[in-house]
């Protein structure tokens, strides 16, 4: 590890003396010592980046061609995909991308899940993650009313009228947000502004991301503390090469998508243009949504005769993001890696079962068995985070650590999660 | 590792099939799929099926039905000459105008112009049709889907041709315990099975000049193939860079593989 690089090339040190964004490029992704044990789960937070650069790129051409008015913007797109130049294979990357960009990260996050990347002292760079996923979510959401569809509008129509259920406040905080009385053109412009803006927001946050993850550096599967020189290895050429199989591979899906199945993950109604005097038989959100969707309809019956339903319904779908905010402290095991948690590495799993279950839910009429279901499934998910976690910590024994990632050999001494563990482990007998 | 890495790719594909389950939830009964010209990775639109199809288009469906995102001059995609979609378009007047008086005047439709709609407006089409609303069929084909499955997918292009074929073949005598009300018309696949739309298609209703027996199952199978062209008229653009696209990634990706290995070689 080079602490000051030389650079001979004349323009690069008159830069580099004024601005040094050089000796910082050599530090951060050449130098910057990575786990040398980081699977392929790892390419996750590479691929998010590579979505949120493909989303920004085609997006911009999509708007310079785009017409955010209820009478133009169902023809608009469809001109795009009819008349303008690769307008399809544009817009086809865009609508796609929005998809793969939440598989990518939702698999980016159940790998925080499981290897414990949330813990100290990584607490804050995960809640900048969940920040980013909450900017996905509000620009994704006004990215689809943009296409006019019949989803769009109904999907509009159901998911701002969330907010009337606050008390007192409500109805005027709907009627502002519509900017009328009902989702129309105020509604359609100043979502097609805030779903320009905010991708630009999220390229901020995911800066701040990526530089509290240089400064604490990447977990990895083992969840021990990693020691300087024979457990790293340099990002360049080990991490770019690594990062650069997954991320062709991940276009690779990507174009199968884009190019055999394009509408594979939109609803067909959002092929007919919105018409607010006809409700579709089924509004359901994108399939990204589902599971959230189904905790919002899981409340069919008011909490302690003080909050309504419908209030209870959009408080637990809030809540079921904002609870990944304090998982660092609703964790109390000092073991990162679900490796050597035997007991905890099989409740991951079935929480990730119960999100796609509550996905299977939110995609089905909210009655009957589905909505069983989803209550059910809804009860899970909280007792997952606020029941198990606290007290699954205190009594599971831990597999014993390795001391190094060099040495996978079992022993009681090693970093500091290793000594915390034995300690735990000391304290039970 | 593998085995992580094979269990998320099953999580993802059960997150994919979450949505069949959503378009299944659409209601009425899925029709039988069909196969198509244009189906798998190296589909193209049958041109003879298509042409046939305009016809049938043109002769029994443009009375009601409008195709208001097709241009005229796209037919020539569909082995048309120039003077062929000039003299079809010249059948139409479009509404153009203001001239230099001021006054809008009626012209032959150009190739440049979309095909003129069968109304002026929704209330006159309803007016026109007993109070029901011809839809507009340009679309048609990728605004219908039926109980899709992850893995059949591809063999089908997103099941809404198999929808439109299987309500211009699904007239039939309505079962005895159900009412069929006035004006209206039983069909197997029709959501609720009542249809405000008389049987389109009957027996020779069009003469193709191609000498292909006009039956309702064929001029049924030739209208579907020209509107999913309607719907998606760059599909063979697509399908075609998909294939070089697909082809140059797996060579790719190979590289890339070879070079990572190379390498992480001396990291132990």
């Amino acid at each position: 590890m080079s602490s000051k690089p030389e650079f001979t090339n004349p323009v690069i040190r008159w830069v580099e003396d004024r601005l040094p964004v050089f000796s910082y490029l050599q530090h951060e992704y050449r130098d910057f010592p990575m786990p040398k044990n980081l699977n392929y789960f790892w390419n996750f937070g590479a691929l998010a980046s590579v979505c949120l650069v493909v989303m920004i790129v085609t997006g911009i051409i999509l708007a310079m061609h785009y017409t955010p008015h209820v009478d133009h913007a169902f023809d608009s797109v469809e001109r795009i995909m009819r008349d303008v130049n690769y307008g399809w294979l544009i817009r086809y990357i865009h609508m796609n991308g929005a998809s793969m960009f939440f598989i990518v990260v939702y698999i980016h996050m159940f790998r925080g899940l499981y290897y414990g990347s949330y813990k100290a002292p990584r607490e804050l760079l995960w809640m900048l993650g969940v920040v980013i996923l909450l900017l996905m979510m509000a620009t994704a959401f006004m990215g689809y009313v943009l296409p006019w569809g019949q989803m769009s509008f109904w999907g509009a129509t159901v998911i701002t009228n969330l907010f009337s259920a606050i008390p007192i406040i409500g109805d005027p905080i709907v009627t502002w947000l519509w900017g009328g009385f009902s989702v129309d053109n105020p509604t359609l412009n100043r979502f097609f502004s805030l779903h320009f803006l905010l991708p630009f927001v999220i390229f901020g946050v995911v800066g701040l991301h990526v530089v509290a993850l240089h400064i604490v550096g990447s977990n990895n599967p083992d969840g021990i503390d990693v020691k300087p020189g024979p457990d790293t290895v340099p990002f360049t050429p080990y991490f770019t090469a690594k990062d650069s199989v997954g991320v062709v591979a991940f276009v690779l899906i990507f174009a199968l998508f884009v190019f055999y199945m394009p509408n594979y993950m939109g609803h067909p109604d959002n092929y007919v243009e919105a018409n607010p005097l006809a409700t579709p038989a089924h509004i359901v959100p994108e399939w990204y949504f589902l599971p959230f969707y189904a905790m919002l309809r899981a409340i069919t019956f008011d909490f302690f005769w003080i909050i309504p339903a419908k209030l209870g319904g959009v408080l637990i779908m809030f809540a079921s993001i904002g609870i990944l905010f304090i998982l660092p402290w609703l964790d109390t095991s000092r073991v990162r890696s679900c490796r050597y948690r035997p007991i905890y590495k099989w409740f991951v799993w079935i929480l990730g079962a119960d999100c796609v279950l509550l996905a299977f839910c939110g995609a089905n009429p909210a009655e009957g068995l589905w909505l069983i279901a989803s209550q059910l499934g809804t009860a899970y998910y909280f007792f997952h985070f606020l029941i198990l976690l606290p007290i699954l910590g205190k009594l599971e024994t831990p597999d014993p650590l390795p001391t190094s990632l060099s040495e996978p050999v079992t022993g009681g001494g090693g970093g500091s999660a290793a000594a915390s563990a034995t300690a735990a482990k000391m304290e039970k007998k | 590792m593998k085995k992580t890495l094979i269990l998320s790719a099953l999580a993802g594909a059960a997150m994919s099939m979450v949505t069949s389950a959503v378009l299944a939830a659409g209601g009425g009964t899925p029709p039988p799929r069909q196969s198509w010209s244009w189906d798998g990775m190296f589909g193209s639109y049958d041109r003879a099926e298509t042409q046939r199809g305009l016809q049938v288009y043109k002769e029994v469906c443009a009375g009601c039905h409008g195709l208001r995102l097709v241009a005229y001059r796209n037919l020539m995609q569909l082995g048309y000459t120039e003077e062929q979609v000039k003299a079809f378009a010249a059948e139409n007047e479009v509404t153009d105008g203001p001239n230099d008086e001021g006054e809008m005047y009626q012209r032959p439709a150009k190739p440049s112009d979309r095909f003129v709609s069968p109304f002026p407006n929704d209330n006159a089409a309803r007016a026109g049709n007993n109070g029901a609303l011809p839809p507009d069929l340009s679309l048609i084909v990728d605004a219908r889907a039926f109980g899709m499955d992850f893995i059949g997918y591809t063999k089908s292009y997103i099941g809404g041709a198999d929808y439109v074929y299987g309500l211009l073949t699904g007239y039939a005598d309505a079962p005895a315990d159900v009412k069929i009300g006035e004006g209206m018309h039983y069909n197997k696949y029709f959501a609720g099975h009542q249809i405000a739309m008389a049987p389109p298609l009957l027996e020779d209703a069009v003469e193709y000049s191609d000498g292909t027996k006009a039956t309702v199952e064929q001029m049924a199978r030739d209208v579907t193939t020209f509107l999913a062209w309607a719907a998606e008229p760059n599909l063979e653009q697509r399908k075609q860079m998909g294939l070089k696209v697909v082809l140059f990634l797996i060579v790719f990706l190979g590289l890339i593989i070879a070079v990572k290995k190379r390498v992480w070689s001396d990291v132990h």
